[in-house]
């Protein structure tokens, strides 16, 4: 169902899109002459804006301009997700907590001295959170405002391991999704107030009696200046100037305790006065360091892992001038020559939402059930709602260690099974693990976090080659050319050689499974 | 010499102040009114200190000798970001100095280790920092099993020229590790036998020592292992969070001495905790504490000189709320350079202080 809804998606941007060209409805018209721009650009711009292209969405845009194509990319964002929200999203903490409590409770009592199997709500609403985001990137028709989305929530995080309050994780979650392509000065304003933010890094508890410094200095290091454009004293006065800011027991919502808030007078970055939260974010986004540190972090999401310090600081100059308006900075950004040079493709390593997502988006693999894609993240590093600390996902090449490249590669075995063997119909089945390590069984922890490091298996006793032969392709990638599919899957040349005589399952096997499949 | 370090990162900055109780200080208890740990919680090391009772299972190896607590360990200009500060400890580098070379990896430098097996470090967590750098191959990994069936799968490495990808080039150098890694690991690791007493299990610290536990069993050469428990960063409603912790450090601590002992290799190992800071002195409003400085060390091992080394920084000559500190961390990184693998090398420091806190 989800995944018919994912093509569905593709095939309507695409038709929505001809249409628009032929009948005159281009809002952004360009003013010369439309020059397709060719199968690469195509391929590479869905790779970086999308999570990859199947072949009909690059057939759709190779015939067009291309910066008639990124004018239409970024024309009207969605603002809400597609996805049925989880309907606990209304539920208050009090409520939530005692429900948790009474959840507890009942599990405690159990039977001969045995804990309750009882579902325990924060837990649950925290996974089918995870789930419902992973469905929303696997269904939306706009895959950019996810990405920008991801992108945000990486940059300001805030994690379900110490928020056990799912409900503000979705709505933080619909802020940076509604202002994904917006603006980042609201947006840091509006993350400054956001429940979730507060909760995360400490930020409702702190008073004026101590104030706790933890936002202040998350917000300095890692969401505007950066490290070492501050002082220890410029953390200890942003801290002041926050004091208050915290959210409602009941409702679970904003609000301010003037009575907790430091009133006196602080000096900040070499200005003085009776600052309060917000003259602080005013003094940080009035810094050239702010613009440059968000351009950075974009250039390495979607250019290249080596910023350009020259393009970066024009792109920042025109990004702080624009009031921070982002749709023109990631226009400039898409446009801009890094970004089209054919020495930057296939220059990012895939995140593991690229590789998860993108491979059951582009093999048009039905997975109903998100929890086994999710527990696949969790191996390989990057759980929605779950970045690893604050600094968010360090990325790039960090993505790749010894033991994620194993695991990336198993997973895409099994995926390349699941179109074969088990259409996933229960979800990403996992086999059970093999009799010889029964006798550990009984070692390995009960936490969930450890059974979500678990990493699927592939079939015994089939072969890749097998598999490959078998694989029956969805209507993504079905009679598509053998040259085409391999130009589809891979940015480059394949690393280790494809061969491409073979069946057409035997070639999509074979280059998931190339290095350069782990490319972008 | 050759003995093998096990690294031990505690990961969001562990409150020394709660871990070694300056129980017999008045100014600790005015730091420290809400969560200070009252004495009677404290295991008494002498007149001035003692462990908190959630460390009780260290005293076996108190008793016998066998642990060194360094104090006041920290260095001049203290970073208080996560992030820097765990990278100046990972590259022992100054507060102003950027490095990319972990500090293992520099006191390997230009050193002869055996090729005969294709890694020299075994890091069981994520963070491979310290010994990340040209002079040693680092292989991360969580499970032994695993990763030798998936290594099994993936192709050998083509020589294929990335052609200034520097994305891709990371991908092959990373395969070409796996490749020689488990050459090397595949028919020693098949026989190692599992560790004579089990591992707590509700933490990944306890399977990361057990593949630690099997890898030195197993005699595979390396210079060091790395594991790692995180959950430090006790910003607000520390007490049960922290105890957890502790708790749980120590009693897979203690297994570990116990299985090492067991296997006649604890006279081979010393185990080191370390953290990218301590926390500030001063509890903050919401029962917990924010970054702060220095912190103490524990050092383990059959061949360690137990004892305190090092002097508690004063409570009552704070440096911006926070402890001086009164032992860089550089010089607890070059006597275990000198005194586990014999390199010596000083981490850039102009006045090494000479440590004693094991045999030669």
């Amino acid at each position: 169902m989800s995944t018919r809804l994912g093509r569905r998606g593709f095939v309507g941007g695409a038709a929505a899109l001809s249409a628009g060209l032929s009948t005159g409805l281009w809002s952004v018209a360009p003013a010369r002459a439309a020059t397709a721009m060719g199968f690469d650009d195509a391929r590479h711009l869905l790779s970086r804006t999308s999570f990859g292209g199947t072949r009909a969405e690059i057939h759709a845009l190779e015939a067009l301009d291309y910066t008639a194509a990124v004018d239409r990319l970024l024309a009207n964002p969605r603002r809400e997700a597609m996805t049925h929200a989880p309907d606990w999203i209304g539920m208050g903490p009090a409520e939530l907590q005692q429900r948790q409590k009474a959840a507890e409770a009942q599990r405690k009592q159990g039977v001969d001295g045995k804990k309750l199997e009882v579902m325990l709500p924060v837990r649950e609403q925290g996974r089918e959170l995870r789930n419902w985001w992973v469905e929303e990137m696997i269904a939306t028709d706009q895959p950019l405002v996810e990405r920008m989305t991801l992108f945000w929530h990486g940059h300001f995080t805030s994690s379900l391991a110490k928020v056990h309050y799912p409900s503000s994780l979705f709505r933080q979650n619909a802020l940076f999704r509604r202002e994904a392509l917006g603006n980042y000065a609201s947006l840091l304003r509006a993350v400054a107030r956001d429940p979730a933010m507060l909760i995360y890094l400490d930020g409702r508890g702190s008073v004026a009696r101590q104030p706790n410094e933890n936002f202040a200095r998350e917000l300095l290091e890692l969401f505007t200046l950066g490290e070492g454009q501050y002082s220890e004293a410029d953390i200890k006065a942003a801290a002041r100037a926050f004091t208050g800011w915290s959210i409602d027991r009941e409702s679970g919502q904003f609000v301010e305790h003037p009575g907790r808030h430091d009133d006196g007078q602080k000096t900040f970055l070499g200005k003085s006065g009776r600052f309060g939260g917000d003259e602080i974010l005013t003094i940080l986004l009035a810094q050239p360091r702010t613009a440059e540190m968000i351009v950075e972090k974009l250039w390495r999401e979607f250019v290249s892992l080596k910023p350009d310090s020259a393009e970066v600081t024009r792109l920042a100059v025109g990004f702080r001038q624009s009031g921070y308006e982002i749709r023109p900075l990631m226009r400039a950004l898409f446009l801009s020559t890094a970004f089209r040079d054919p020495a930057n493709r296939g220059a990012l390593i895939k995140s593991p939402v690229d590789l998860i997502v993108g491979s059951v988006r582009v093999l048009g693999l039905p997975v109903p059930e998100k929890t086994g894609l999710v527990r696949m993240l969790q191996g390989l590093g990057q759980v929605p709602f779950d970045p690893p600390n604050v600094k968010g996902w360090a990325g790039g090449e960090s993505w790749i260690s010894t033991y994620t490249l194993l695991l990336r590669q198993q997973f895409l075995r099994r995926m390349i099974e699941a179109t074969t063997v088990a259409p996933m119909d229960g979800g990403m089945r996992m086999a059970d693990r093999p009799d010889r390590r029964a006798d550990r069984r009984e070692q390995l922890p009960a936490a969930e976090t450890m059974q979500m490091m678990d990493s699927p298996r592939p079939v015994e006793g089939r072969s890749l080659r097998n598999a490959g032969n078998e694989v029956r392709l969805g209507p993504t990638l079905a009679g598509v050319d053998s040259a085409v599919l391999l130009r589809t899957l891979l940015p480059r040349q394949p690393v280790d050689g494809v061969d491409a005589s073979g069946t057409a399952g035997a070639i999509v096997a074979a280059s998931l499974l190339d290095t350069a499949y782990q490319l972008k | 010499m050759g003995r093998i370090l096990l690294l031990v990162e505690l990961k969001g900055g562990n409150d020394g102040l709660n871990t070694l109780v300056p129980y017999a200080d008045p100014r600790y208890r005015e730091l420290r009114a809400g969560i200070g740990v009252p004495r009677e919680r404290v295991v008494q090391l002498d007149e001035k200190v003692g462990l908190h009772e959630k460390l009780a299972p260290l005293t076996d190896s108190w008793k016998a000798g066998d642990l060194a607590i360094v104090q006041g360990v920290g260095y001049p200009y203290p970073n208080r970001s996560h992030f820097r500060s765990i990278e100046i400890w990972d590259t022992a580098s100054a507060a102003s100095q950027t490095l990319s070379e972990g500090w293992i990896a520099q006191a390997f430098r230009g050193a002869r280790l055996a090729k005969g097996i294709g890694v020299d470090c075994i890091v069981a967590d994520t963070n491979a920092l310290p010994s990340t750098g040209p002079s040693l191959r680092t292989i991360v990994m969580q499970d032994a099993e695993n990763f030798l069936r998936q290594a099994n799968a993936i192709a050998t490495a083509s020589a294929t020229t990335a052609g200034g990808n520097p994305a891709l080039l990371h991908l092959l150098a990373v395969r070409q590790e796996i490749n020689a890694a488990a050459a090397g690991l595949r028919d020693r690791l098949r026989d190692a036998p599992a560790p004579a007493e089990a591992y707590p299990q509700e933490l990944l610290l306890g399977q990361q020592l057990d593949l630690a536990t099997r890898v030195l069993s197993a005699r595979v050469p390396v210079v060091a292992i790395k594991v790692a428990l995180g959950g430090f960063d006790t910003h607000a409603n520390q007490q049960p969070t922290h105890e957890r912790l502790l708790a749980s450090l120590a009693s897979n601590l203690a297994v570990l001495r116990r299985n090492l002992m067991a296997a006649d290799l604890w006279k081979d190992v010393v185990v080191m905790t370390y953290s990218e800071f301590g926390r500030r002195a001063k509890q903050n409003a919401s029962g917990g504490t924010d970054h702060g400085t220095s912190a103490p060390q524990f050092v383990m091992g059959g061949s360690v000189k137990g004892g305190l080394h090092g002097a508690y920084p004063s409570l009552s000559d704070l440096q911006d709320g926070d402890l001086r500190h009164t032992v860089d961390f550089r010089n607890v990184f070059a006597t275990l350079a000198r005194d586990c693998w014999g390199q010596s090398y000083d981490f850039g420091l102009r006045q090494p202080q000479r440590l004693d806190f094991l045999a030669q």
